[in-house]
């Protein structure tokens, strides 16, 4: 059998991007000292609002637009939760991921069984949407290490008693970031139903909300890791369907625990290397996952 | 201007008052969502929290209460131990198939055996296999510093494929026509989980499930390790002073609440399932978590949110049935019903003032 390098390394990209979209946001979360754990409810409201929009106009790109703008809305769930009635951030992202699975279940039911519209392949036959992804890396990178708002989020991240007391509104800092996460975490459910199964079925994330929250944590919080940790599970992925494909003589139900068992081989790693090596950095926000009340 | 006060403990009026005005906050929400997708909505809320233990179906639908409430009870109370001390297992849905399916291997290499010790030995199994599931991010955490949160969620889905390997391989019934799925355990009277007060759906699970809210409140309020646990999770560097070895406390939760998941996947497949499927997850394992925390994490808590909860799955049914709502309204309710009482804990921990201008 004849493997062509690129042709596989393009699988590769295109089966990362919706992991990358979502880690990304959520880097972008956690720098400001939020743990958001809806991330997978995030990305299901945004894969059916996408296709539901993408299906009723005809429009692929009408339908991404409108994921984004699911999957904000209903970050700002969460982000009422966390910011406004001050609730613990791990139970109220579970929360989020336990309602978005519901809600999509429920409206998504129409939807069933129905094909999205086709897409245009955008430059170099690359689709569009795996073209944003790229782009966003080196954005958010930007923003967060080279922009003043950049700044002003990562240091309410660091330390929101200082960044309060400095000024800066830190409700305000966390609820737009929470915004952005929920924005990308759309963007990358649609890619799913949209540009890559083509249709909608109900829990179609199968995870890979949970599998952007570790690649944060591989990450190392910095854009230039999110992209590796995408393009290394995007690289699994492809490797057991290919497997699959190729019939090999292992069960397909065990060459699919691949990515999930990839997952947790890497979270060991990153964390180990963490855990033991003498030098600091690569540590997590300061304040990620404590919620800020002023008492003055 | 209104101005939030932290409280220096919290309210126990509002601990006991916020779940309630959850649940009726969700009522209402619930019946707007319902009205939005055009049904009435004070006959959907009926059908959901009335008929199944009032209506005129009420005979089948009653038992059904204690068949549901008691998978979600034994997970929650294991779970919410854990959560005192900031420890969090949200991977109770991977351990309860693993439990399931060990517990029902025991029973498929004894078949067809006859014997008393089939069906304890199997509990066993089931529990063993779930602590073992627990243990594999107890583990991780305490030699790597690895998220349980992730890399018990993570297990999920490779249990779920586990749990599909052995319908379709290994487990798979030789008598069954080549259909995928185990022998069913209820035709196999040693290693079934019977109903065993006819009528009441009381299964060995609910004996389980009773005696894991007692031994959970004794542990909690009457042992030195219930009081390391809420101390663990309320002042951390005090816990250590106090001589509370983390490493353990991480074992110790994640292992038990394990143990707890699985025993209910094996009365589940021994019982009201009835055999090794590749849908033997059905979701018990994140009800729980909402189970848990409707019941402030305190047993007696548990044991009425479970019941709670049961109810909504099963007026859930009901309401496919009858009028025709989607099946995901159950999990759109439970997700609200977890939000609102997030939300209204505000009340318990923060007093509300208006702000004095000087």
């Amino acid at each position: 059998m004849m493997i062509d390098p690129l042709s596989v390394f393009l699988l590769l990209v295109a089966a990362a991007t919706p992991i990358l979209f979502a880690a990304l946001g959520e880097l972008v979360v956690e720098r400001a000292g939020v743990l958001n754990l809806g991330v997978e409810g995030m990305m299901i409201t945004g894969a059916l609002a996408g296709f539901a929009a993408a299906y009723a106009s005809g429009n692929p790109f009408l339908g991404f637009l409108v994921a984004a703008l699911g999957g904000a809305a209903i970050s700002l769930l969460f982000a009422a939760l966390t910011q406004v009635f001050l609730a613990n951030q791990v139970a109220s992202g579970l929360a989020l991921t336990l309602f978005g699975l519901g809600l999509a279940a429920m409206f998504g039911k129409p939807f069933e069984g129905v094909k999205a519209p086709p897409m245009p392949a955008g430059p170099l036959g690359i689709n569009w949407i795996v073209w944003l992804g790229l782009v966003m890396v080196p954005l958010v990178w930007w923003f967060l290490n080279r922009s003043r708002a950049g700044l002003i989020l990562r240091g309410v991240g660091e330390n929101h008693e200082a960044a309060h007391a400095l000024g800066y509104n830190v409700r305000l800092t966390r609820l737009a970031a929470i915004a952005f996460g929920g924005a990308m975490a759309g963007l990358g459910g649609a890619f799913i139903s949209i540009a890559t199964v083509l249709q909608w079925t109900e829990g179609m994330t199968a995870g890979a909300g949970w599998i952007a929250l570790a690649i944060v944590v591989f990450s190392k919080w910095t854009a230039a890791g999110v992209l590796a940790g995408a393009w290394l599970f995007g690289g699994v992925t492809v490797l057991q369907l290919r497997l699959q494909a190729a019939g090999v003589a292992v069960p397909v139900q065990l060459l699919s625990m691949a990515p999930y068992l990839a997952t947790i081989i890497v979270l060991v790693l990153i964390s180990a290397r963490q855990k033991f090596s003498r030098r600091a950095g690569g540590a997590a926000p300061g304040s990620l996952g404590t919620n800020f009340h002023a008492l003055r | 201007m209104i101005q939030l006060v932290p409280r220096q403990s919290a309210s126990s009026f509002w601990q006991i008052a916020t779940p309630l005005m959850a649940v009726l906050a969700t009522m209402v929400a619930g019946g707007l969502l319902f009205a939005a997708l055009g049904h009435d909505p004070l006959a959907a809320i009926r059908t959901i929290f009335w008929d199944p233990l009032f209506g005129p179906a009420a005979s089948y639908s009653r038992p059904q209460l204690l068949v549901k409430a008691a998978p979600l009870i034994l997970i929650a109370s294991g779970l919410a131990i854990g959560f005192r001390a900031g420890i969090w297992n949200i991977g109770a849905e991977g351990q309860y198939i693993i439990g399931g399916i060990t517990g029902a291997a025991v029973a498929l290499a004894a078949y067809p055996a006859e014997g008393m010790w089939i069906f304890p030995a199997m509990v066993v199994a089931g529990a063993a296999g779930g602590w073992a599931w627990g243990m594999i991010p107890a583990l991780l955490r305490n030699w790597f510093g690895a998220s349980e949160i992730l890399v018990s969620l993570m297990l999920v889905y490779v249990a779920q494929r586990v749990a599909a390997w052995m319908a379709f391989g290994p487990m798979k019934n030789p008598e069954g026509f080549g259909f995928p799925g185990s022998r069913n355990l209820q035709q196999y009277p040693a290693a079934a989980n019977p109903e065993l007060i006819a009528g009441t759906g009381a299964h060995w699970g609910v004996v389980a499930a009773a005696v894991a809210v007692l031994a959970t409140w004794f542990l909690m309020s009457r042992h030195i390790r219930g009081f390391h646990i809420r101390a663990a999770g309320t002042a951390p560097r005090a816990a250590r002073f106090a001589g509370v070895r983390p490493q353990a406390l991480v074992a110790f939760c994640l292992g038990l609440s394990g143990a707890l998941a699985g025993m209910a996947g094996l009365f589940e497949v021994a019982g009201p399932a009835g055999q090794i499927t590749d849908k033997l997850g059905v979701g018990y394992g994140f009800t729980a978590i909402i189970v848990a925390f409707l019941g402030r994490l305190h047993p007696v808590g548990i044991l009425l949110a479970g019941l709670l909860l049961a109810l909504t799955y099963i007026g859930g049914e009901l309401a496919q049935l009858t009028m025709q709502l989607p099946a995901a309204s159950v999990q759109v309710f439970q997700g609200m019903l977890l939000f609102f009482l997030l939300g209204f804990d505000l009340l318990t921990r923060f007093q509300i003032r208006r702000r004095v201008t000087a």
